[in-house]
């Protein structure tokens, strides 16, 4: 085979065309993940190569109450903050849908707290949530509301709502953008025909406008899950997994054990033991959300 | 002929005075370092971020200094004090990266075969000034040999407002921590309170809560590394922090290492642990009610608890050379250069004490005693306990303080999330698992 017609094969070009990107993917995204999930079945320390030592980390980890305590407060953080991401992302997306005066600022500027860095976002919320300079608990106090200052981040329940809180602020943004483009997809006509039918606003909402967006709210609500689930820069600068570890994130975990504490497997494993749960996010929204028969107006097989 | 001279002196003079500056830089060498810089070395040097500026302001002049005597090249890079070691390890681990790194606490016992035997650097410094006191050898040796070679201390005093304490019914601040408590229980009922950090402070809250421990006779582990913190002197402490910390103002468990600066320059509290820094800070203010502060604030040393003994935990930095390193005569060279008596008390001036001496000569440093409130800084490195008390360093140790053990318990106790018997178990739960390996 002369080296014109290799180059002429369709297969052999595709491949050819593919190579940089494969490459790039294997690099930089599936080496570093295959030697994360290697260093957590070894007990490699910081400066010190490991060895193999099957899933005696996890069985580690699994005895181990902090970690424990890490997993139920992501998952617990990861629920309550998508939901609300949810449900406050869809309607400030519908509010936005509708014309408004000024729309296009409008638009503009409900994105502004996903454009601003989350260390910055976190280190205003540090200042509100203080437990001597916030200004929230100044103001309610100043109106004779409270007594003494709100303890925002050193009661364990209330800090975990109050980095909740932070996380759904800088969140709402990307949802109520990317569902408000799945918004303007719908095709007016819809809507029409619902209307000569004699459909109620809410009628229209649950029979055109849900069904027509749940491709793209699958999309954009397993995106919000995996960020929620691996947050880090939050809680790092708010709490550092304080009070008594009750805001500790697997992630936030997993960095203070591994690159702080220097047991390099024992945050591997950690951060492996998350990906099981991502999966699963994924996996719910693939095939819970896209139901096809309903979205076109039929019943689940 | 002229060294075993010079010997003969140091003898002599290290009975008279430690505080004598004994010899100019320059002379004949005691041991065997001597300044053999490589030619047109270029040399990196990582090291964490001033906490005052005159800190970086000197230490840089200094480092031009060096750069002009010495014709080497050097290249200083400034870390935040906590991203020191997650660098230094990655340096380590790859075999690539500065030549010198100041790190904290435990690092060079966690990859100590890394490290260049520094033997005679330290030997050469502890004869010319005066020794090392007893903890920088746990510090900066292993297996008999220098490792490191420790810079000092950002020592931690308790800083508090003179008037506060005066008006609480106290001529000077307690010395024990009986009176301590006394103390803190008067500053409360005049609506002056303390606080000290128990959130996932780093420095602050590990500096203080240590301390409270060991005063009681509790400590992590034993001589062999055994977990012993489990035991009534520990829950003795623990009971004390919790009354303690009934004194505190409100929202201490969330405190991170910056909150109590700001309560305190805020008037908000009376008392509290810190470095030097909140003086600093006042006494540099431009805001006339932050520098109207600077006469009131005083400093005293860590209370005296049952165990009759200081037992003062500071953020202890030590340098490292690494053995990738290309230029490892400039490293020593510099690293003995920078502790050098022409270099290291100005340093210590510009940064008004910000760090406490290793070695024992610069006790004498005026810094000490051109202000009497500096004075309780110049004893903390004396007064420290490795963080590792009683065992050794190394990744239990590290682990172990690094996951706040000692921190958590104390929080728990004290906060009354759990008992003090329910705490010190769990964090035996919790240490046992970083001491089986």
């Amino acid at each position: 085979m002369s080296v014109s017609r290799f180059f002429d094969n369709r297969n052999t070009l595709g491949a050819l065309f593919l190579l940089p990107a494969a490459a790039l993917l294997l690099v930089f995204l599936t080496y570093p993940l295959g030697l994360g999930t290697w260093l957590g079945f070894t007990n490699a320390k910081i400066g010190r190569a490991g060895e193999w030592i099957g899933l005696e980390n996890f069985q580690f980890l699994f005895g181990d109450a902090v970690a424990r305590l890490s997993l139920f407060n992501t998952l617990f953080y990861t629920l309550v903050a998508s939901v609300f991401k949810f449900v406050l992302g869809l309607w400030l997306a519908l509010l936005l849908n509708k014309s408004l005066p000024f729309k296009a600022v409008l638009r503009a500027v409900v994105l502004l707290p996903f454009i601003v860095p989350t260390a910055l976002s976190a280190l205003a919320f540090w200042w509100l949530y203080d437990a001597q300079f916030s200004v929230l608990s100044w103001t309610l106090a100043k109106m004779g509301l409270i007594d003494s200052y709100i303890n925002f981040l050193g009661d364990p329940w209330l800090a975990r709502l109050s980095t909740i809180a932070a996380n759904i602020w800088r969140g709402v943004p990307f949802v109520a953008i990317t569902l408000l483009a799945g918004l303007q997809t719908i095709s007016p006509s819809l809507y029409e025909a619902a209307a000569l039918d004699g459909a109620t606003e809410w009628q229209k909402f649950w029979h055109v406008t849900l069904p027509m967006l749940t491709p793209i709210i699958a999309v954009v609500m397993t995106f919000s899950v995996l960020f929620t689930f691996t947050d880090f820069q939050l809680i790092y600068v708010l709490t550092r997994g304080g009070p008594l570890n009750a805001t500790h994130l697997m992630a936030t975990l997993s960095f203070q054990r591994a690159i702080l504490g220097g047991a390099l497997g024992e945050g591997a494993a950690l951060a492996t033991a998350m990906v099981p749960f991502l999966l699963a996010a994924i996996t719910f929204s693939y095939f819970g959300l896209q139901r096809r028969a309903w979205q076109q107006g039929g019943a689940d097989k | 002929m002229s060294q075993f001279k010079r010997r003969d002196f140091l003898k002599m003079s290290a009975g008279l005075a430690a505080g004598v500056p004994l010899l100019a830089h320059g002379q004949a060498k005691p041991a065997a370092f001597a300044y053999r810089p490589e030619k047109g070395a270029r040399l990196r040097v990582l090291r964490w971020k001033r906490f005052v500026q005159g800190d970086e302001d000197a230490f840089m002049a200094h480092t031009r200094r060096f750069e002009q005597k010495f014709g080497v090249q050097v290249r200083v890079d400034h870390e935040g004090f906590e991203d020191v070691r997650p660098k230094a390890a990655v340096a380590a681990n790859v075999g690539s990266g500065p030549d010198v790194i100041y790190g904290f606490f435990d690092d060079p016992h966690l990859y100590p075969d890394k490290l260049v035997d520094v033997t005679d650097v330290a030997n050469y410094l502890g004869a010319k000034y005066g020794g090392w006191y007893d903890v920088c050898r746990t510090y900066g040796m292993s297996g008999g040999k220098w490792i490191a070679v420790p810079l000092g201390a950002a020592g931690a005093c308790f800083t508090h407002r003179i008037s506060h304490v005066q008006a609480a019914g106290f001529r000077e601040f307690p010395k024990d921590t009986a009176g301590f408590l006394e103390l803190c229980k008067a500053l409360k009922a005049k609506g002056t309170p303390p606080g000290f950090a128990l959130g996932n402070a780093t420095g602050d809250a590990n500096s203080w809560c240590h301390w409270l421990v060991w005063a009681f006779g509790g400590k992590m582990v034993d001589e062999k590394n055994n977990v012993v913190i489990n035991s009534p002197e520990t829950i003795r402490a623990l009971e004390y922090g919790k009354e303690l910390y009934q004194t505190f103002v409100p929202g201490t468990l969330s405190w991170l290492d910056p909150n109590n600066n700001k309560a305190f320059l805020d008037g908000q509290i009376s008392v509290t642990n810190n470095g030097i820094s909140i003086y600093y800070a006042a006494k540099n203010a431009t805001d006339p009610k932050v520098k109207e502060l600077a006469p009131d604030i005083g400093h005293a040393n860590f209370p005296i608890g049952p165990i009759g003994r200081a037992t003062e935990l500071h953020l202890f930095s030590q340098a490292m050379i690494f053995k990738y390193s290309k230029v490892q005569q400039a490293a020593k060279a510099y690293v003995a250069f920078m502790m050098e008596k022409e270099q290291y008390e100005p340093w210590q001036q510009a940064a008004i004490g910000y760090v406490t001496q290793p070695l024992k000569a610069y006790e004498s440093n005026p810094i000490w005693t051109v202000d009497p409130k500096h004075t309780p800084y110049r004893d903390c490195v004396k007064n420290m306990t490795p963080n590792s008390y009683a065992g050794r360093l190394g990744y239990a140790s590290a682990g172990t303080m690094a996951d706040f053990v000692m921190v958590n318990m104390v929080a728990e106790a004290a906060s009354g999330s759990r008992s003090p018997k329910e705490a010190a178990e769990r964090a035996q739960a919790r240490a046992q698992r970083y001491y089986k390996v």
